[in-house]
């Protein structure tokens, strides 16, 4: 393990809609540094976990521990001030306005009184840099005029200038092609070696292996292993994912 | 796709020619802002004045520009509210509610007039608010509050009037905004005011780009923007400062109701443009799930879209009892769809998101001038009607298809 202390540790999480247990005490750890894939089938409840991590949504018990201590999220506001950013699979892009002015939305510099857009456009350019990015032209470029790769690369962009310490990631690669998948799955990359502590939901398990560090699998409702990428299989992956293998063994 | 590419540009680098260039992809990928609108105002002006020789001329260029100054205030109004993507039917007859209470103040409450003009705009921030309040807050959709707020005013202004109602505006700092003139060296004033205003703007921003070392449009682009500008208020000063009279007494200069219309203008581009406000309020309009998830106070937003939009609905409504002298029980009620009218065919888009002010002003004047020209021709006021519905169908079909273009209407 890079780091012994994780960024994010979930203990004993419960989550419950009417008599439904949605979470059945989830303990999940994710390290700073490291792609965190979270997979698992429809209604494993991986949408249910996040949404609790971003305080959509909060957990009805269990514990949330950031680096070693335990906080409270009960809103958005709060998850975005211990760093937590959501993208989400819809993007939530303004589409008449440029990439500069979407990365800052809601977070504008200001200067005097009024929006200080060279320094806007200063520090887009850099974050964007720094991810290596190499698919988007030009950063006064409107959104609707981008494709869904270069939309997802301003998304996961835009976490980079809040200086998020979890940046969690829904679906990222769902709507692409193969091209574009490459270039987001190197972004994803990117981020994770700045430090960030990367949560990726994806269904496509061959992404999975090609960037994540540790694969988590839920199970209706249950954390039914924590693999390591490197020492793990596709066909264990998917046999997790399926139930019909659990960690303590094959069923 | 050529997506590969080193290094990011900002989009400002390039000569004059890569920009015109530029413009031109950008008018073909369908984002043609107020370009067809400002053809529409040359095609017109060709037109009247082949077919009318009057339409040219000093009296009738001053009066275009005093009749098109309430539609252009209304349409600005609009401006805000169709950014967010609604609608306010009712700001033709909030302008006309505000008007009685302003009169009723004068004449039963013999208030003076500053206080009851003050009034009259209270009570027309106070219609935003509730509009806003029951759109954004309560979610009932902005077209029909609007429309409820249109037939129950109308109401209102008989009730505060009187059956049949009409009262003689006696407060001769009203009646001049429209019926007075600057003194010639006002006029130019204000012109040098303008540009020096415009040119300072440029030279602030260039040198705080220049400052973040970041690259600058080419100087010629500003170059010719100021001269366009200087060129066409030149020939507007000195057109205007013609004795323009038809009788003994000459009538000459600015009129009065063109500063103000430009300051107000002014400020309100700066608004959207520059602070913090505008940005969001494009936003919301553009994406308002997007917006709540960046932390943005969307009622709020919306709210504050409203109150300004009645605010200068008011400002219309007294440009309109200037004009006419009086103020009646039917102050107000047919502006409105001109108004929105106005905004659609200036290029402002009725899906939200996408207009400026100046879109609204180029607008107010087509329809202006469709109004002014078919008069002239002595035309019936039911082909001027017909002629102006044309051009709104028109106008927004275009804008719904450049949408398309755009590739925006896929994504639901």
């Amino acid at each position: 393990m890079t780091n012994p202390v994780p960024i994010i540790e979930l203990r004993g999480i419960t989550k419950s809609f009417g008599p439904v247990d949605v979470l059945k005490g989830i303990n999940f750890k994710v390290y700073a540094g490291q792609v965190t894939a979270l997979v698992g089938d429809n209604g494993a409840g991986k949408s249910t976990l996040i949404k609790g991590l971003a305080g959509v949504q909060p957990y009805d018990g269990g514990t949330v521990h950031f680096a070693g201590e335990q906080i409270e999220i009960n809103s958005p506001t709060q998850a975005s001030s211990h760093g937590i950013e959501v993208v989400y699979q819809d993007l939530a892009l303004c589409e008449n306005l440029d990439i500069v002015q979407n990365m800052f939305l809601g977070k504008e510099v200001m200067k005097g009184g009024t929006l200080n857009e060279p320094e806007m456009e200063l520090q887009a350019t850099k974050a964007l840099k720094s991810l290596s990015v190499k698919t988007v032209k030009a950063v006064r470029q409107k959104v609707s005029s981008l494709s869904g790769g270069q939309r997802q690369t301003v998304a996961i962009a835009r976490s980079v200038l809040r200086e998020s310490k979890v940046v969690i990631l829904d679906e990222p690669t769902a709507a692409l092609g193969v091209a574009q998948t490459e270039q987001v799955l190197n972004l994803v990359r990117n981020l994770a070696n700045q430090g960030v502590a990367v949560i990726m939901i994806s269904h496509n398990i061959s992404d999975v292996f090609e960037v994540a560090d540790q694969i988590s699998v839920l199970y209706l409702g249950g954390l039914v292993a924590n693999l390591t990428t490197k020492d793990s299989t596709y066909d264990e992956v998917i046999s997790y994912i399926t139930g019909t293998k659990t960690q303590e063994g094959v069923k | 796709m050529s997506e590969k590419v080193t290094s990011l540009a900002s989009g400002n680098e390039g000569n004059l020619r890569d920009h015109a260039f530029g413009y031109l992809a950008r008018v073909k990928g369908g984002d043609m802002g107020s370009m067809p609108a400002i053809l529409g105002v040359i095609i017109l002006a060709g037109v009247f004045e082949f077919l009318s020789p009057f339409f040219i001329t000093k009296l009738n260029f001053a009066n275009l520009f005093v009749q098109s100054a309430e539609l252009t205030m209304l349409s600005s109004a609009l401006v805000f509210v169709i950014l967010i993507a609604e609608i306010d039917l009712s700001a033709g007859v909030t302008g006309g509610v505000a008007l009685a209470v302003f009169i009723d103040l004068i004449k039963a409450e013999k208030w003076p007039w500053i206080p009851a003009l003050i009034a009259g705009f209270v009570a027309g921030i106070l219609i935003g608010v509730v509009i806003g309040f029951l759109v954004a807050k309560i979610g009932v959709p902005s077209f029909v509050v609007s429309l409820a707020f249109f037939l129950g005013f109308q109401g209102m202004q008989l009730v505060l009037l009187g059956d049949g109602g009409v009262y003689r505006i006696e407060v001769p700092a009203v009646i001049a905004i429209m019926n007075s003139n600057l003194p010639l060296w006002g006029g130019w004033l204000l012109l040098l005011v303008c540009i020096t205003c415009s040119l300072s703007f440029s030279i602030w921003d260039r040198g705080r780009r220049a400052r973040t070392g970041l690259d600058n449009k080419p100087l010629s682009i500003v170059v010719i923007r100021l001269g366009i500008l200087s060129m066409l208020g030149t020939a507007a000063v000195y057109y205007m400062n013609l004795n323009r009279s038809m009788g003994q007494v000459p009538i000459k200069g600015v009129p009065i109701v063109t500063p103000i219309t430009i300051v107000i203008l002014a400020i309100g581009t700066f608004v959207l443009d520059r602070t913090r406000f505008g940005r969001h309020l494009y936003a919301v309009g553009g994406n308002p799930e997007a917006a709540r998830r960046a932390g943005i106070k969307v009622v709020g937003i919306r709210i504050s879209a409203f109150i300004i939009c009645s605010f200068l609905a008011v400002v219309s409504g007294v440009f309109h009892a200037s004009r006419i002298g009086s103020v009646d029980g039917t102050a107000g009620h047919t502006i409105v769809l001109s108004g929105v009218a106005a905004a659609v065919v200036g290029g402002v888009s009725l899906f939200g998101g996408r207009g400026r002010l100046a879109h609204a002003a180029i607008g107010a004047l087509v329809i202006s001038m469709i109004d002014n020209g078919l008069g002239l021709l002595q035309m019936p006021a039911g082909i001027s009607y017909l002629v102006q519905g044309g051009v709104l169908l028109m106008a927004a079909t275009i804008d719904a298809l450049s949408r398309r273009r755009n590739g925006s209407v896929s994504r639901t």
